[in-house]
């Protein structure tokens, strides 16, 4: 047999029909679904009196716009527009059946946090979502990416996507971190690296000792931005770490069938002599810990750099880089460091874990943020929310100035109550910072937990290594 | 789903790279259940001031652009969230081809369920097409599918490629669901192998 990356035996082991073309109907194992990108599917669905194929298959759970304060279970708390797509994700999810998480339930969050702690996310499987940051579950050696609106109708429908292969790319991240070097530090310096469209056309497979090393959760957040690098997918070889963290989770397997999962699971990882479209090493031990300085993921710097000036790059990124630095408020050549902030965000399905609130926390522990600054912790899930409760993190947010809120996408993309307003610049430990993204003319710097609690604690970017 | 053949318009220049879909269709609307009515926010953030008021200088606010059917921008159209509200505000507004030297691959690929037709050229086509569009009303672009060609005002032809499955969807207009609907036998039997071979899933 010719040897396989991981993605080519996911792949054919979900090949239900391929034309002569190469174009594949593409089985999916999980189909996870949130309220905004969904009703226009369900409503597909409705009007040509088609039905979800496979209900139990189906994850729903309402986050992007939900509001992280309390007593948003009543709707009359919530926005107009936003409650009517709370109220339609109900109704669709009691109507077809499918497995659902309300906005009163413990275990709602957002949906790429769900997924995996509710083990609905395991080794081997194709995991879609109308949601590009579906590229998380990766982590787990699963296939998983974001499709649109109408693909979720047809993957509703068929329980397939018309799919052609895509390339592989294998990222190997070498060596060891240096300390105050976290995951987010990896996948932003490999977006750094490549560029938003460097990973265009491949599925990203992430390897080498310094991602072997890292938690399931760091993996996680590692796969998540693979989509930042322009990637269909990220993906990372199942291992012992990756069956600890699946073994007793609510929908895993368990008894005979775990045993025969493991069987298989343990197949899975690339070949040694697999053959790889485009190869990127990069040595562990050169990440430092970094920031964005512009309006775009690849616009990543050291913390001790500055910002850079428009016409040190080429072709249309200096016309894009001097639009960023306008946008953001800075002067090329101005340090990092000097850049004072008025806002600091935690959480997001990048980095709303339980491991990511314990790195920040241990930052903040005995501190306080700045006065005047505006702090927040959201964390990923209601189960991330009571762990950091009993393990006193909570607390330590709380003494240290943090609203603590309830789980949800939150300021990441701003469709709730919590924005930005123009030109509040934040420390955020989400994922984009394009223009408007945390609200119109908000101003966005994505960095790691710890790097936004140190951030929090002097007002200004601030290189986390010195609090260490 | 409208089918796409031929189209001869006017084409909006957009010399941006990396035009993300937040860029496109801003979060605040995302708030629909419906697929219609987004046009009037296309770009929204870039077409409009603070108090809702047209900012003159952007592009499709000029009065030679109002009514483009083309646009053509910077490398990595589309890329960020999978929003397929951003094709559907396009779409809305009346633009059914982007043409640009690359595409994000979730836009690209929403772009066929509706209707739009994404064209990646080399650079320096997109240049000369951008330049072409640079002249306003006067210069219509030429898109013909089948042929897989752009031609400028001044009948210059460029060829484009496009997956033979897409560009059948495109012309005749092809509900997706349906076509994969007359393969269900070919689920079914997936379903149950993969139900004998992986019964946890």
């Amino acid at each position: 047999m010719s040897p396989k990356t991981l993605y080519d035996k996911i792949w054919d082991a979900h090949v239900a029909h391929e034309a002569d073309d190469g174009t594949c109907l593409l089985y999916i194992d999980r189909h996870l679904v949130h309220e905004v990108t969904s009703p226009q599917a369900f409503e597909g669905l409705r009007m040509t009196g088609r039905t979800v194929r496979q209900p139990l298959q189906t994850i729903a759970v309402p986050d992007h716009n939900v509001p992280t304060t309390e007593g948003r279970e009543d709707p009359k708390n919530m926005t107009e527009d936003s409650a009517i797509q709370v109220a339609a994700l109900d109704k669709n999810a009691k109507d077809f059946g499918i497995n659902y998480y309300p906005v009163s339930d413990v275990r709602q969050g957002i949906v790429h946090i769900v997924g995996p702690e509710q083990g609905w996310t395991l080794p081997g499987m194709t995991v879609v979502c109308g949601d590009s940051h579906t590229a998380t579950h990766g982590a787990f050696g699963a296939l998983a990416h974001g499709i649109g609106t109408s693909e979720v109708e047809h993957v509703l429908a068929t329980q397939t996507l018309i799919q052609k292969k895509s390339k592989n790319m294998k990222v190997e991240i070498t060596g060891k971190l240096n300390p105050g070097v976290t995951a987010k530090d990896i996948t932003l310096s490999v977006i750094g690296a490549t560029g938003t469209a460097g990973g265009t056309g491949y599925v990203i497979e992430y390897c080498g000792e310094a991602i072997r090393e890292l938690s399931m959760e760091g993996r996680m957040t590692v796969c998540n931005m693979a989509i930042e690098g322009g990637a269909r997918a990220g993906i990372i070889a199942p291992d012992e770490k990756t069956f600890d963290y699946c073994k007793g989770r609510p929908h895993a397997p368990k008894g005979a069938q775990w045993e025969a999962a493991l069987d298989w699971w343990k197949t899975l990882y690339s070949d040694h002599d697999a053959a790889w479209d485009k190869v990127i090493t990069i040595k562990g031990e050169d990440i430092a810990p970094v920031v964005t300085w512009g309006t775009s993921p690849e616009d990543v710097l050291p913390i001790t750099a500055e910002v850079p000036a428009p016409e040190s790059f080429k072709g249309g990124k200096v016309g894009a880089a001097k639009r960023s630095i306008e946008y953001m408020g800075l002067t090329a050549g101005q340090k990092l460091s000097d850049i004072e902030i008025d806002t600091v965000f935690i959480g997001s399905c990048t980095n709303g874990r339980i491991e990511d609130l314990r790195a920040a926390a241990a930052i903040l522990k005995g501190k306080k943020k700045k006065d005047g600054l505006r702090a927040m912790v959201v964390p990923g899930s209601g189960l991330v929310r009571a762990q950091a409760e009993e393990e006193g993190l909570a607390q330590i947010f709380i003494d240290a100035g943090f609203e603590w809120r309830l789980a949800g996408c939150s300021m990441c993309l701003a469709m709730n109550p919590d924005q930005l307003s123009p030109g509040e610049r934040c420390a955020a430990t989400s994922n984009r910072n394009f223009e408007g993204r945390q609200g119109r003319g908000g101003r966005t710097h994505l960095m790691s937990p710890q790097m936004a609690a140190a951030a929090a604690i002097t007002g200004k970017l601030t290189d986390v290594r010195e609090m260490m | 789903m409208d089918k796409f053949d031929k189209l001869s318009g006017i084409a909006a220049p957009m010399p941006l790279v990396n035009i993300d879909t937040d860029m496109i269709i801003p979060k605040q609307f995302l708030k629909t259940i419906k697929r219609s009515g987004l046009g009037v926010n296309l770009f929204d953030e870039m077409r409009y001031d603070d108090n809702g008021e047209e900012i003159p200088d952007f592009v499709l606010n000029k009065p030679q652009y109002r009514d483009a059917q083309i646009l053509v921008a910077g490398e990595n159209f589309g890329c960020g969230s999978s929003r397929e509200h951003a094709p559907w505000a396009i779409k809305d507004f009346g633009i059914r081809c982007v043409i640009a030297p690359s595409f994000a691959d979730i836009f690209y690929s929403n772009c066929f369920k509706n209707g739009i037709l994404p064209i990646h050229l080399p650079q320096e086509q997109v240049d000369i097409l951008m330049k072409d569009a640079e002249k306003g009303a006067n210069a219509r672009l030429e898109v013909d599918l089948d042929a897989q060609t752009v031609s400028t005002s001044d009948g210059e032809v460029f060829n484009f490629e496009v997956d033979s499955f897409k560009k059948h969807c495109l012309m005749n207009g092809l509900d997706d669901i349906a076509l994969t609907l007359e393969k269900a036998a070919s689920i079914d039997t997936f379903e149950s192998k993969a139900s004998q071979a992986r019964p946890w899933v």
